[in-house]
């Protein structure tokens, strides 16, 4: 044994250019943001306001920032494996396939747990305690260890690229193949390490929105008032609870096979590897329902906002989201139907996977009688929620037919799956990202985005997903298995070339979305949003400043309603003030900052590290550093600091004189066309 | 007409019992989800046109936020769908258990199916020989497979024969297809299994009778014996530039496989652990074509 492990300088893949030199590039740009933020004197500042903020707002922005920049490196091995399935035909493409095989498990991990996660958990940060009318989530230093944990797993998932491998065996990595004897890499090591890091970080943003959204809510806020997100929300966390410690139990089994000789998968010693599968899909069927339902309640939230209307059948919408999360637990047998079950069983779970299709019909149905009547503003986060309706109705529609067995029989894992899995991901994932990111953007910074370029974003990325995922039902049609490197059959080649077209597409729909931040930033001084309430919105988050004060409200709402901001305009309306007269304005206690999640995280990827590598002294470093920066928070006397009275009335002030002059200019509109009536 | 086989690799132009019945049901389902899914998606988008701000046409209902009647339907239309669609599920993952042997009159011919890095052993038990990467079958007779691995996991499937099912170590599987015209039907692994994986493919050829008497008759009379020896050696991962037949097969040597008596394949060898990202193996099969 050495000092090192087994870390040598072999594992600097020095004679393949590929990975070292975009490694290179990445690296450089790390080191020239680094430069530019100590040389403008910003460090401290980032220090102070992001890094160790424990304000559920910046967590949130900084999680929807992790997720944006995994997008982009997920998209970049997107593009490497429609460029190369485009090239070999008959032919090697650019990629062998030990290199092809670690960009498609990249590509699959990094887009659940490093872009779809953050992105949800972001806006869920972001937006909740808002919506709830309180001032922080139930663990806010928990919830910064949360966010720093879960970018130390991407850290680590991405180092993987210049110092060693990642999994070859897929985003999933099933035994026997991610056993020691097949993968005798590092790869599976820092799969499972990388996750095992995040999902505690995860778990513990579960537990933490749990006890948010049942024990903290504005007075008035019960149950049946809370806004449909937050009831999404907390179906999602309720799922995370419920299944992440699954994963994380299925990953250590793994780990102990590979790192200790045990057998819980091994055939040969006594194991079975289809354990694996059962528990890890045991997690997996249910993680789809925690990326999905959070996206369901920001279509619910967009479509009631911009059509003018509450939600339609919103007790019918809380059923369905809570049906959708108890079934999810109960299907996860779907995605082994060709393992040879036996019919009774496949039977069974088939018509169990159909049964969520009924809760997520009616949300659908919903919300389309939520558009009707009302007046529908196309707007871009509307673009989005309508995008989202057609093109999910297309990827349920064909998971359902994936849930009848003798179908999936000529289905599964083939490229017919993949694109279904694709069309409900990013058809509803990652557009109820995006729809909820254009909705709230100004809610979280300020002003709005650019319109025009929100626009053609949606557009070439509605476009480009279809002309590069159109493609994949038909080849799947054709035979076509997924994670080929290479392939023979004629048929194929034309679909794969349009599919690559369509990853050009999507490609200037992430430009677009590029140009729209930069864009937006340089005139954001047109674009201020100074009332708050720039969409005309009917829950409270709007009815507090954009970006709101970090204590969110100057005094606790008291909640009269199901949509308790509307409720409050409308009654301004009608006495023609502002409801509430100025409070009494107290000084507010806020949680102080912590750098505990920063050095938790920072001694976790030392951890995980030394723990990929085999270098054993440098892991007992590593969990002590992390202990001791655990007892240091547990042992600190002083973690609240008092907002005085004097700045909360200052800030408040402010925006009541914004929303006194929009309230005034409203009522000025109303009279004119009164009197142009009569 | 075999030529006409021949051509298309679809689920879509199935060749046999199996693969029709599952194209049927394909299809069927499609039709049924397309019939709710399409008035759907246009009343979608005509609703959200019709209520633009701008149509002076269209009655704004800002109140209209429950009806007991409409949530009676939003409910029962997607339940409605699903009883019909769970019927067929049910009746057609009995009818098409993979396991469920083809009433026929001719008996079924018994084929052992070992997966293996990174190529397919089919063993002819009744027959005593074997083939690698090329799967002949009589045109018309049932096929009794039974699935192993002797590596990692792997997915047989021929697209236009039906069911797809796993190969795994430590068991087998049971599978029936027929192809019922003649051709040569693609075949494939549908579950990543390593560097090789790409190249697990093999022909299905299908043909008459008399001809695969002929090819039963032909492989008895040359090429090498399936022994222990020669298993051992066919375990190391590789890719096999042709398809080549056993003239003989030692019996009982899929159960050993089964059973594990015969160990399954080592995963790499050749002391090279697979650092490096792009480091490649001694059996790259790029390298190998």
């Amino acid at each position: 044994m050495t000092l090192l492990g087994k870390l040598t300088w072999r594992a600097i893949p020095f004679e393949q250019p590929l990975p070292l030199y975009s490694g290179a590039v990445v690296l450089l740009i790390i080191i020239a943001v680094l430069v530019w933020v100590v040389r403008r004197g910003y460090l401290p500042y980032l220090w102070r306001e992001w890094v160790t903020s424990v304000d559920h707002k910046r967590i949130g922005v900084m999680y929807c920032i992790l997720g944006a920049v995994m997008l982009l490196r997920g998209f970049i091995d997107a593009m490497m494996m429609r460029s190369q399935q485009a090239m070999a035909y008959n032919a090697p493409g650019f990629l062998p396939p030990s290199h092809f095989d670690q960009v498609f498990s990249a590509h699959g991990t990094i887009m659940i747990f490093f872009v779809a996660m953050p992105f949800m958990i972001g806006l869920m940060n972001l937006v909740v305690p808002l919506q709830l009318g309180v001032r922080d989530v139930a663990f806010p230093t928990l919830n910064s260890v949360s966010f720093w944990l879960t970018a130390a797993g991407a850290l680590l998932v991405n180092l993987s690229l210049v110092i060693g491998e990642f999994d070859r065996t897929g985003w999933l990595p099933y035994p026997p193949l991610s056993e020691l004897t097949y993968s005798p890499g590092v790869g599976v090591d820092y799969y499972c390490w990388a996750i095992q890091i995040s999902g505690i970080g995860t778990l513990m943003t579960g537990v933490n929105f749990v006890t948010t959204i049942l024990k903290l809510r504005a007075p008035g806020m019960h149950y049946t008032r809370m806004p449909m997100f937050c009831w999404t929300a907390l179906a999602s966390s309720l799922l995370i609870v419920a299944a992440f410690p699954v994963l994380t139990a299925t990953l250590a089994m793994l780990l102990l096979d590979r790192y200790v000789g045990f057998h819980f998968f091994t055939d040969t010693g006594g194991g079975n590897s289809m354990m694996f599968m059962n528990l890890i899909w045991a997690w997996g069927h249910p993680e789809v329902y925690i990326l999905v339902l959070p996206s369901f309640g920001i279509y619910s939230e967009v479509v009631s906002t911009f059509s003018g209307k509450p939600l339609f059948g919103y007790r019918s919408m809380i059923y369905a989201t809570m049906a959708i999360c108890i079934i999810s637990f109960m299907v996860w047998l779907h995605h082994f139907f060709t393992m040879g079950a036996g019919a009774d069983v496949n039977s069974v779970f088939g018509i169990a996977s159909m049964i969520i299709a009924i809760p997520t019909g009616v949300k659908i149905f919903n919300w389309l009688f939520t558009m009707y009547g009302g007046t529908v503003r196309l707007a871009t986060p509307m673009l989005w929620a309508l995008g989202f309706m057609v093109t999910f109705a297309i990827g349920g529609m064909t998971g359902v037919m994936l849930a009848v067995p003798p179908a999936d029989f000529q289905l599964h894992n083939s490229l017919f799956l993949v694109a279904h899995f694709h069309n409900v991901i990013i058809g509803a994932v990652l557009f109820g990202a995006f729809a909820g990111y254009t909705y709230w953007f100004p809610k979280a910074f300020g002003f709005v985005l650019d319109e025009r370029l929100g626009k053609w974003a949606f557009w070439l990325w509605v476009i480009g997903f279809w002309v590069a995922w159109g493609p994949g039902y038909v080849v799947g049609l054709e035979g076509m298995t997924r994670r080929l490197d290479h392939y023979s059959v004629a048929e194929w080649r034309p679909w794969l070339l349009v599919a690559a077209a369509g990853v050009v597409i999507i490609l200037l729909a992430i430009i677009a979305q590029i140009a729209q931040i930069v864009v937006s930033v340089r005139t954001r001084e047109q674009r201020r949003d100074l009332t708050g309430d720039p969409w005309d919105g009917r829950n409270l988050e709007w009815a507090t400043a954009s970006p709101p004060p970090s204590f969110n409200f100057a005094a606790l709402p008291n909640v009269r309603d199901q949509e308790p901001y509307w409720d409050m305009k409308a009654r301004a309306r009608e006495i023609g003030q502002l409801v509430r007269p100025e409070p009494e304005y107290q000084p507010i206690p806020m949680p102080r900052n912590s750098s505990t999640g920063f050095v938790t995280a920072l001694f976790a990827v030392i951890t995980g590290f030394a723990l990929i590598w085999h270098i054993w002294w440098l892991v007992l470093l590593g969990l002590a550093g992390a202990y001791v920066t655990f007892v240091a928070f547990a042992w600190r006397d002083h973690d609240e600091e008092l907002i005085p009275a004097a700045e909360v009335a200052r800030l408040d002030r402010a925006n009541r004189a914004a929303r006194t002059a929009r309230l005034q200019e409203r009522m000025a509109e109303r009279d004119s066309t009164r009197d142009s009536d009569t | 007409m075999g030529e006409l086989a021949g051509c298309g690799r679809a689920q879509m132009q199935p060749a046999g019992p199996i693969g029709d019945a599952e194209r049927k049901i394909f299809l069927d389902s499609l039709v049924i989800m397309l019939a709710i899914v399409l008035p759907t998606i246009i009343a979608v988008l005509g609703v959200a046109w019709w209520y633009r701000p701008s149509n002076p046409r269209a009655r704004r209902l800002p109140d209209f936020v429950y009806s007991g009647r409409i949530e009676i339907v939003v409910w029962s239309i997607p339940a409605l769908v699903v009883i019909f669609l769970g019927g067929i599920a049910a009746i057609g993952s009995q009818d098409l258990d993979p396991a469920r042997p083809l009433t026929s009159p001719v008996p079924a011919l018994d084929v052992q199916v070992v997966a293996l890095d990174w190529k397919w052993l089919f063993i002819y038990p009744t027959l005593g020989v074997a083939s690698v990467n090329r799967l002949v079958v009589p045109a018309g007779v049932p096929l009794h497979l039974e699935l192993t691995s002797a590596t990692v996991w792997n997915v047989f499937w021929i697209p236009q024969l039906g069911s797809m099912l796993y190969c795994m170590s430590g068991m087998a599987d049971t599978l029936y297809l027929q192809a019922s015209k003649p051709g040569v039907y693609y075949g494939e692994s549908a579950m990543i299994s390593g560097d090789g994986f790409a190249d697990m493919h093999f022909d299905t050829d299908a043909v008459p009778m008399d001809r695969f008497d002929a090819w039963v008759a032909a492989t008895r009379s040359a090429g090498p014996a399936l022994d222990d020896e020669s298993y051992r050696e066919l375990l190391r991962q590789s890719v096999p530039a042709h398809p080549y037949t056993y003239r003989s097969v030692r019996p009982g040597l899929f159960a050993d496989i089964v059973m594990l008596r015969l160990p399954p394949g080592a995963g790499p060898q050749g002391g090279l652990p697979s650092v490096h990202p792009l480091g490649g193996s001694p059996t790259h099969p790029v390298a190998m074509r």
